[in-house]
């Protein structure tokens, strides 16, 4: 009844093409915006910004990476956090060796390295495909791992093989309290989840998806496969490139190389396929889910008090986690932002049937 | 309305092609050539070699030997499918190769990508010019969406959509490039006699207004004979005959190898 586009006509294909064609999309996004904006960092506290919201945000832009070469591009990889990893040692390398360089410059460094490496590990998709490329980027995984834990050039000869992120300063402001830092994050995400939106509704978007869905006839209609594939592991790692170096001085501070172990990329290839492959949104929905399903599994344990060991609620805790991801599969193996598409479907008619 | 057939060299022309998978002779000393705004038929049995010699124009198969031209000059012995579509040679599938996950719209609008500028960073930021390129290409992409009668699916998945309409979709991408060369892969296949009306119109009309240039391999024998200017023949990877419909239809040759031989019911 109140979702409606309902005497809505667009004139311009300018407008047809816009993000939030509808116009109640648009305020629920300014709401959203304004609450993740002001309402957060007002009423949320410590915890819950610095050990949730932002971890939340920062494998949401890594979710989206990973989902512009898995979902859009149709490129499995499971190399995800060493492409994280690159961004942050060499953010921590940039800022350790020309210390004058400003933090988020060497951000945008990180996700450039990434890009890189990304494009090198992104070769063998030129000629295999599916589960072999995926075995080809555990490759990526192991040896950047590998590197970053025995090369000490790259933790600058640190004994303990830990880099320690440099404090962030921006014209003078210190980005130290947790509400400071989940706003930066966010700021970046934002900005970054927008720029990732145009690039999959424009040319470049298309002939990621045409890749995906048919390599053999996107090439047959003029489309350069090899630069298409190169182009979607660049953007991709690029985006892990900044979420790594996220991850290293928003979140963690301090970081060892097994901080990025193939552990995080499966964490991430969950969060896409459970958001949503193909899906923006998805990204955000997919990270929300993994961060927060286990902290209200946490909680509602609680309830059982004494009656069970700390040990057995751990136990449990993994196995409601594994059987809801399965349930939600099941229900809606598109993931979450297809369920939310489909809630949106059934919105424009409610109250009616049809 | 009155076509003129010829003028200039041939849009594409093949050239003593042999092909070989191993020790599989797929085509074997096949020339052929095809005019500018003329209707080329390939006929043959299943495994003649039509599809193959559909995967040599547009660069999916390198053959073994021969040249091919495009517009009396030599192409080189080895050509990307990106790079032949970029001659402005267009194709359809067999088997529809639609991009499945996409609309009917964001198909025909990819068949304009090889005309459209890309630039990561000015897509991602919609710089002025990256908005006005969608906006431009969007605009011939509806001229195409009216042309084949498909608007009220523009906005559908195109897994969705019924068989008809997913070949009318992939013509559209392939009319969507602006193509010289359009090279149609039995598109009546699998159609009732209404779609297959419907698709020949679309042929004709794409040929005789925009005067796109067509080969196009179809089992149907009323429709080869209605709408082709010529009709080549292969059998065994051979071209056994390449004339118009009506002399086609009295070669004796084609009539043993492909029509069957003529018997008493």
């Amino acid at each position: 009844m109140f979702y409606r586009e309902t005497g809505q006509y667009k004139t311009t294909y300018a407008a047809d093409r816009a993000i939030f064609p509808i116009r109640q999309d648009r305020v629920a996004f300014a709401v959203l915006l304004l609450v993740a904006f002001v309402a957060i960092p007002l009423l949320a506290n410590e915890y819950w910004l610095r050990s949730v919201l932002t971890p939340v945000l920062v494998f949401s832009l890594a979710a989206i990476g990973l989902n512009i070469l898995t979902g859009y591009t149709g490129q499995l990889s499971l190399g995800t956090a060493a492409f994280m990893a690159v961004g942050a040692f060499a953010a921590y390398n940039l800022e350790v060796r020309v210390p004058e360089v400003p933090f988020l410059v060497s951000f945008v460094v990180a996700g450039l390295a990434a890009a890189g490496v990304g494009i090198l590990f992104g070769l063998p998709s030129l000629r295999i495909k599916g589960f072999y490329l995926a075995v080809a980027t555990l490759a990526a995984q192991f040896f950047i791992e590998w590197l970053f834990t025995h090369v000490g050039w790259f933790t600058n000869y640190s004994t303990s093989g830990v880099i320690t992120a440099p404090p962030m300063t921006l014209l003078g402001f210190s980005f130290e309290s947790a509400e400071s830092r989940y706003l930066l994050t966010l700021c970046i995400v934002v900005v970054m989840a927008v720029m990732a939106k145009n690039m999959v509704r424009s040319e470049l978007g298309r002939a990621w998806m045409a890749v995906r869905d048919m390599d053999i006839a996107a090439e047959a209609i003029g489309i350069n496969l090899m630069k298409t594939k190169l182009t979607a592991f660049a953007v991709s790692s690029f985006y892990c490139g900044v979420a790594g170096a996220l991850w290293a001085y928003v979140y963690l501070g301090t970081v060892e190389p097994q901080a990025f172990d193939v552990l995080r990329s499966f964490e991430i290839l969950f969060m896409v396929i459970i958001g949503g492959l193909g899906s923006i949104l998805g990204s955000f929905l997919g990270a929300a889910f993994i961060v927060l399903l286990p902290i209200f599994i946490a909680n509602a344990s609680g309830i059982f008090g004494d009656a069970l060991s700390a040990e057995t609620i751990a136990h449990l805790e993994f196995v409601i986690f594994g059987g809801l991801i399965i349930v939600f599969l099941v229900v809606e193996p598109r993931g979450l932002a297809r369920l939310w598409q489909i809630v949106k479907e059934k919105l424009r008619l409610w109250p009616f049937p049809y | 309305m009155k076509r003129e057939i010829g003028g200039g060299p041939p849009v594409a022309e093949l050239e003593n092609i042999h092909l070989s998978f191993g020790g599989l002779q797929a085509l074997q000393d096949v020339s052929v050539a095809v005019k500018p705004r003329e209707r080329l038929a390939i006929i043959g049995p299943n495994g003649a070699g039509k599809s193959s010699l559909f995967n040599i124009i547009s660069g999916i198969y390198t053959p073994s030997s021969g040249t091919i031209r495009h517009k009396g000059g030599a192409r080189p012995a080895r050509m990307k499918p990106y790079e032949v579509a970029r001659l402005g040679i267009a194709r359809t599938f067999q088997n529809i190769a639609l991009f499945s996950g996409m609309t009917a719209l964001d198909n025909i609008m990819t068949g304009r990508n090889s005309l459209m500028r890309r630039g990561v960073l000015g897509e991602a930021l919609q710089l002025p010019w990256a908005r006005r390129q969608e906006i431009e290409h969007r605009r011939r992409a509806e001229e195409i969406i009216d042309f084949l009668e498909i608007p009220s699916v523009r906005r559908t998945p195109v897994g969705e959509l019924p068989y008809g309409m997913q070949k009318r979709v992939e013509l559209g991408r392939a009319l969507a490039a602006e193509p010289e060369l359009l090279l149609l892969d039995e598109p009546m296949a699998g159609m009732n006699l209404e779609e297959k009306e419907d698709m020949c119109r679309f042929v004709l009309d794409v040929n005789e207004i925009h005067g796109t240039t067509l080969i196009l391999v179809e089992h149907d024998m009323g429709v080869v004979m209605d709408i082709s200017d010529r009709v080549a023949v292969f059998d065994y990877g051979r071209k056994i005959a390449d004339a118009p419909p009506d002399d086609v239809r009295r070669d004796q040759a084609v009539i043993d190898a492909y029509l069957g031989t003529a018997h008493e019911h």
